[in-house]
């Protein structure tokens, strides 16, 4: 096994594998937040069973439902902009596919070791934004038209306090490169004590609360749904979609937030590392090798995790108005983390 | 002409996506609704974040999206659709002064080329395999260390330009 793990493979099979460890990484985080948690939780939560007939538990529901998406008829309102309105649930989705390629699942299980990683992964999550715009403006819709707008403009405030958050982060791990945020973790000790890391969610508590607040509205989950809001304006920017696109834009939204809680873990939660104290590593060429299968699983617990907690929130509480939405990220989130940043930095330079 | 530093792929993806460029900025300027000459801009700012990535410029690429692609643009695509952003062609896009632009932009073209001949010449870039230290570091060494003073005087003057945008737009 051993063997096989540290085997030198050519530069276009690694290529490969890590597109096709890409995919997984989008999908099968997807896949299992809408199982876990869309179909069973919330039922469970609203006293109902959920999904029970295809398969064990319903668990093959998710088949079905794709099955079912796949073969609807694929609708193009007349008026509208049809290449845009075409290609932008595909924007969407790429943006995902773009954030899932920072986020590293072990020593050597990283698809690119971006050295600007943290600030790469705030870059490229904006570009959703983007697909979101022109999907309600091409729907020629003027529900669609409000929901884009309103998405634009939440994302956009909402982008600061991430932006803000992470700095803290950064400051404290004083590197940008995510690999080595979550070496600077787990190699870390409080107060001279190494046996749990140093993971940042109890320095950076602030920082973390904020950051998950902030992904709660990038993802524009209940209580940030204003731009979906499907009791005035039907469903935004998704209005006009239908089979496979709105599929496309359905997988995006639990894709994206998967990768997110996985980027969280890797900011917060020490990511796909074990306290190094543990087997007496220091640096991350001393790990040993099988890492690179445990590390993935590690990230994924606590990736369910955290998306549990996204998930409880979306299921909980009632939707923002838009004005006390946009007061809350200015008024509170942003002058919030602007002090958690002084204060970090205060204390880095004192200790 | 085969020479050992010479990066065959770089060139050539260099060639594709200045191609890309300089179609979508053509494009910009030509096509009928604003919403995709909008769009074709993202396209031209997205190559330029490509083409910075190709000089292993990884930072400034990454900016380039963070600021041209999610941010400038956001706000353009926003600011035109909730104003006019009609589906469809529009016939009165083009001011009359267009002509003007020609030699303007034509004028920059010049500029900008003989600033970069002028200061870089021959220079060349060094390996990045050969790099010791992180760009970044490098990078935020000299902001924060030599051109610390303009690195303050342009916050200030963005902090003006931000108070006065608020006071311009405040009605009481």
């Amino acid at each position: 096994m051993n063997a096989l793990l540290a085997a030198d493979l050519p530069y276009w099979a690694q290529s490969l594998l890590r597109v096709l460890g890409g995919i997984v990484a989008v999908l099968l985080p997807a896949g299992t937040i809408v199982y876990v948690f869309l179909f069973k939780m919330m039922s469970f939560m609203q006293s109902r069973l959920g999904p029970m007939e295809a398969g064990p538990y319903g668990s093959l529901q998710l088949v079905a439902e794709v099955g079912k998406w796949l073969q609807k008829e694929d609708i193009t309102p007349e008026r509208a902009d049809r290449f845009i309105f075409k290609i932008a649930p595909l924007v969407v989705l790429a943006s995902t596919f773009l954030l899932v390629a920072v986020v590293p699942f072990g020593p050597d299980a990283w698809f690119t070791n971006f050295e600007a990683g943290v600030f790469y992964m705030l870059a490229v999550s904006s570009v959703s934004v983007l697909g979101i715009l022109i999907a309600g403006w091409a729907s020629a819709n003027k529900y669609s038209l409000l929901g884009g707008l309103r998405a634009a403009g939440q994302l956009i405030a909402y982008e600061l306090p991430m932006v803000l958050a992470v700095i803290g982060v950064i400051i404290q791990a004083g590197t940008m490169n995510l690999q080595q945020i979550v070496v600077a973790q787990n190699a870390g000790s409080i107060f001279g004590w190494d046996g749990l890391g140093n993971p940042y969610i109890l320095t950076q508590f602030v920082g973390f609360i904020i950051f998950m607040i902030a992904v709660q509205a990038e993802l524009t989950q209940t209580p940030f749904d204003m731009p979906i809001a499907e009791s005035e304006l039907v469903s935004g920017y998704m209005t006009e979609y239908s089979g496979f696109r709105f599929l496309t834009f359905f997988i995006a939204e639990f894709a994206t937030a998967g990768v997110f809680a996985l980027i969280a873990s890797v900011l917060f939660l020490g990511g796909w590392g074990i306290p190094f104290a543990w087997f007496d590593w220091s640096t991350i060429d001393s790990v040993d090798d099988w890492m690179n299968v445990v590390g993935p699983l590690i990230m994924v617990t606590k990736m369910m995790l955290l998306a549990f907690i996204i998930m409880w929130v979306r299921f909980s509480y009632p939707r923002f108005r838009e004005d006390q939405l946009q007061r809350f990220a200015w008024k509170a989130l942003v002058p919030i983390s602007l002090v958690n940043i002084m204060v970090t930095a205060i204390l880095k330079v004192a200790f | 002409m085969v020479a050992a530093d010479l990066l065959v792929a770089q060139n050539i993806g260099f060639g594709i996506i200045a191609l890309l460029m300089i179609v979508a900025a053509l494009r910009v300027v030509t096509v009928k609704n604003v919403v995709h000459a909008a769009l074709w801009l993202v396209i031209v700012l997205s190559g330029a974040a490509a083409q910075y990535l190709l000089l292993s410029a990884e930072f400034v690429a990454i900016t380039q999206v963070l600021v041209y692609v999610g941010a400038v643009m956001v706000l353009f695509l926003f600011g035109t659709m909730l104003t006019r952003a009609k589906i469809g062609a529009e016939a009165d896009l083009n001011n009359k002064n267009w002509g003007i632009a020609v030699p303007v932009s034509l004028l920059m073209f010049g500029v900008i080329t003989w600033v970069l001949i002028d200061g870089f010449g021959d220079e060349r870039l060094p390996n990045p395999d050969e790099q010791t230290q992180v760009p970044i570091q490098v990078l935020s060494d000299d902001i924060f260390g030599p051109y610390l003073l303009p690195f303050w005087a342009l916050s200030f003057v963005l902090l003006v330009a931000v108070i006065g945008a608020i006071v311009l737009a405040r009605k009481d």
